[in-house]
């Protein structure tokens, strides 16, 4: 049942809920970035490298994940004491910086990128690590990380005054991000079997905003919400297919007329 | 030689401060950055295109189209993006993301009009090529500096001399005393967009002379870099956009002709993470705070 | 007598404002200690000096003998020193309960390595939900730690506050301004929980501006008028001095 067209729709959901969930954790801290497409080409790239040199592909994700985190870190580094647009901006130029740099790096490709990598990546691999990532989201809601990091977006300063380590909060947000951005790289490169750095341009984190806007970051069920609807009205409405871009961009709109003022700030406790 | 490449670099970055002087006009007054500013220039280059093909009329009367056109198309812009939400009140993130799916939404029905490809773009200018001392420049070269220069003198006129600019400037400054001063917000508003988009699409005909040539994207590259300059020269600065793009451009240049040439694009992104770390408020910062 | 906190010589300047110049106090351990001033008189830059929100621009603060000038806020918060805020600054998005934890959350400590465990073993209720429950039931707020912080009135807001200053088990409280915008028997039911705090061995430094509430609870007064010391000493003698007088006059208690 899952085979064929409806299965590879499933694994681009999937894919798309990961890159969802990467962007759900540095919002929780309020932490807004559109670079989210860099840290997934860096993950796609590096885990394609790897499984053509013969690694096996669990390993392969996983360093391609890591690597991904620790550009995170690199990236969180400045963000945090920059903030609000001049954050997005940053991030932005990420984005755009890992994709000049993949255009033009002879050993992944440049821009022919690579190919002929190995079909690792099934239903089983993506829906468990939906799954996982889920978990680990709901899990922090309630763990002290997830404190500290919707403590540090309600109010810096009151958070560091009350003994919460910022910087270790937003850069543990932004290399968690960045890690389960990477994971879905390494799905992507797995199951395309191309990969340029085109994919992994603007658009791409564009997406992941747009999932985590839609769905909002109440609670776990949040960017899982967002890629649904995104990914799989299209499926629904054929002729959406055509104006995929159009979709989009009326549904960012949309959001943000409909709800300005709690758009992605709000944090609902359980109640 | 480097003086031929400084020439060039001004050229390249004459267009590059139309575009980003767009973006801190919209920021002075609103606070806000209008991602779907590089569409307006793309869509001023394919006015542009469209009526030197179909008129065969020369670069003049396209540049007058292109204007009338985007200026029309950010009056519009505004009206159904920003004002509605303006009106409900909220965060800067709001129109953002709502210029995100405009900017979105143009690019997909122009590539459906026109193909993803490029399309060619007429040499307009002829080819003459000019002997200016040990500089060589082509016509084309000089009437797209000429305009650029023309165009930001007007500006600078508009916003110091004229009764319209220094509204523009008041609600700049603040909108609230302002519109107690009896200045209509909303109306220097629209004529704000209207004057951004029409340098925006001054900047995409001329950005498609230059290179004789258009497509629906050049729309996101332009884009980033104008958001990479507007932050090196200073959100909200008018005249740091314009020595930023200069800036730009002249370096992109150099990047091209002495260092690596594909890496010309990331150019823009160093120097602005450079910016960011080093002087966040950027070179020439109007004092606006941006936090959260 | 102990000092647990030595304020010496502190001086700040914002730009052309010299909001503090030489300020020098001592509180000592287990007192409730009272700074006092007219508006503008410095006494919340003191208290975020203290805290280490900001830097003095001179001089140094000592908490139990250590310098401690500059350091940040959640070092700070980690010796032993917590605080309230004069304008309410609680965490909208967690529940009253969670709020309380972020205090003492700090002290289950260290690293990142320790956030992992918190994460993997998720249903003890853990120390730190206990301590948050203890002082929350402190301030008389025990059962409400499932409530949103919108629903509260903001006198129970200024509880939480104080709730999770005191979830880490602070040696020395700062309360800034506490009882901002309360009735009289509110008032006094603050006070009856500075007391308690004060018996539980916690010291405090109090800012406010509400006489009656000072003169009733302070055993020593630092009163501060345009960024100076103009009388520091038990409120016998500080509400009789001329010069404490003279910078009140026209202020109403």
């Amino acid at each position: 049942m899952f085979e064929g067209y409806w299965g590879s729709v499933a694994i681009f959901f999937g894919i798309n809920v990961l890159m969802a969930f990467s962007l759900y954790f540095p919002m929780t801290a309020g932490l807004i970035s559109l670079g989210q497409g860099g840290f997934m080409a860096i993950g796609a790239y590096a885990s394609a490298v790897l499984t053509k040199s013969g690694m096996p592909f669990w390993i392969a994700v996983g360093i391609g994940g890591l690597l991904a985190a620790l550009s995170g870190i690199v990236v969180g580094i400045p963000a945090i004491r920059i903030r609000g647009i001049y954050l997005i901006i940053l991030t932005l130029g990420f984005g755009e910086i890992v994709r000049v740099f993949f255009l033009n790096f002879a050993f992944t490709g440049g821009a022919s990128g690579i190919g002929g990598m190995a079909p690792y990546t099934n239903l089983a691999w993506v829906a468990s690590a939906c799954l996982l990532t889920s978990l680990v989201a709901w899990r922090h809601r309630y763990a002290r990380m997830g404190r500290a990091m919707i403590a540090v977006h309600a109010d810096e300063v009151a958070a560091q005054a009350m003994g919460v380590n910022v910087v270790r909060a937003k850069l543990t947000a932004f290399a968690v991000g960045a890690f389960i951005a990477g994971v879905a790289g390494a799905f992507y490169a797995h199951y395309t079997l191309f990969i340029d750095s085109a994919q992994f341009g603007f658009l791409r984190s564009a997406d992941a905003f747009l999932f985590v806007v839609l769905g909002g970051i109440a609670n776990p069920l949040g960017p899982i919400a967002g890629a649904a609807v995104v990914t799989l009205t299209p499926e629904i409405f054929r002729f959406l297919q055509d104006w995929r871009m159009t979709f989009f961009g009326a549904l960012l709109i949309a959001v943000a007329l409909w709800r300005p003022d709690g758009l992605v700030t709000a944090i609902r406790t359980r109640q | 030689m480097l003086l031929q490449q400084l020439t060039n670099g001004l050229m390249l970055g004459g267009t590059y401060a139309l575009v980003a002087i767009g973006y801190s006009l919209v920021f002075g007054v609103l606070r806000l950055i209008h991602l779907a500013h590089g569409e307006v220039f793309m869509v001023g280059a394919y006015i542009g295109l469209e009526v030197m093909l179909a008129f065969h009329v020369g670069p003049v009367v396209a540049l007058a189209a292109a204007i009338v056109g985007t200026a029309l198309l950010g009056i519009v812009l505004e009206l159904i993006l920003f004002r509605p939400i303006r009106r409900k009140g909220g965060s800067f993130l709001a129109p953002m993301v709502s210029s995100i799916g405009a900017g979105l939404i143009l690019q997909e029905i122009f590539t459906k009009i026109f193909g993803a490809e490029q399309s060619e773009f007429p040499a307009g200018v002829g080819s003459d090529v000019y002997h200016i001392g040990p500089l060589l420049v082509s016509a084309t070269q000089v009437f797209i500096m000429a305009i650029a220069i023309l165009s930001m003198i007007v500006l600078h006129l508009f916003i110091s001399r004229t009764r319209y600019g220094m509204a523009m400037r008041a609600v700049a400054e603040n909108v609230e005393i302002a519109s107690v001063l009896g200045i209509n917000a909303d109306a220097v508003i629209m004529l704000t967009f209207a004057v951004a988009s029409g340098l925006a699409g001054i900047a995409g005909v001329l950005v498609g002379l230059a290179y004789t040539a258009v497509s629906p994207f050049m729309g996101i590259n332009m884009a980033v870099k104008g958001l990479a300059i507007m932050l090196v020269g200073g959100l909200g600065s008018i005249y740091g956009a314009m020595a930023g793009g200069l800036l730009l451009g002249t370096v992109e240049v150099l990047c091209v002709a002495y260092a690596a040439s594909s890496y010309r694009d990331a150019v823009a992104f160093g120097l602005m993470i450079i910016v960011l770390l080093v002087r966040p408020r950027g070179l020439f910062a109007t004092g606006v705070a941006v936090e959260r | 007598m102990t000092a647990i906190l030595q304020v010496h010589e502190v001086s700040k300047r914002f730009g052309g404002f010299l909001a503090l110049s030489n300020v020098s106090c001592e509180v000592a351990e287990g007192r409730i200690h009272a700074v006092i001033g007219p508006n503008g008189a410095g006494k919340s830059t003191l208290l975020n000096i203290i805290s280490g929100v900001i830097s003095p621009t001179s001089g140094n603060v000592a908490f139990v003998g250590q310098e401690y000038t500059g350091g940040r806020p959640d070092t700070i918060h980690g010796m032993g020193i917590a605080r309230n805020f004069q304008h309410v600054r609680l965490f909208k998005g967690l529940s009253v309960l969670e709020n309380v934890m972020i205090g003492s959350d700090a002290q289950t400590n260290a690293g990142t390595w320790s956030d992992v465990v918190d994460f993997v073993l998720p249903f003890r209720p853990g120390d730190a939900a206990t301590q948050a429950h203890e002082a929350l039931q402190f301030v008389g707020m025990g059962k409400q730690g499932n409530r949103a912080i919108d629903q509260l009135t903001l006198v129970d807001q200024r509880r939480v506050e104080i709730a999770r200053a005191l979830a880490s088990r602070p040696r020395l409280l700062l309360l800034d301004e506490p009882a901002g915008g309360m009735s009289p028997s509110e008032v006094q039911d603050l006070t009856g929980v500075v007391r308690h705090i004060q018996r539980a061995g916690v010291t405090v430094l109090l800012v406010e501006h509400h006489m009656r509430f000072v003169m009733t609870l302070a055993e020593w007064i630092t009163v501060l008028d345009a960024g100076r010391v103009i009388a520091d000493g038990v409120p016998e003698t500080v509400r009789r001095d001329p010069a404490v007088i003279s910078a009140y006059i026209g202020t109403s208690a």
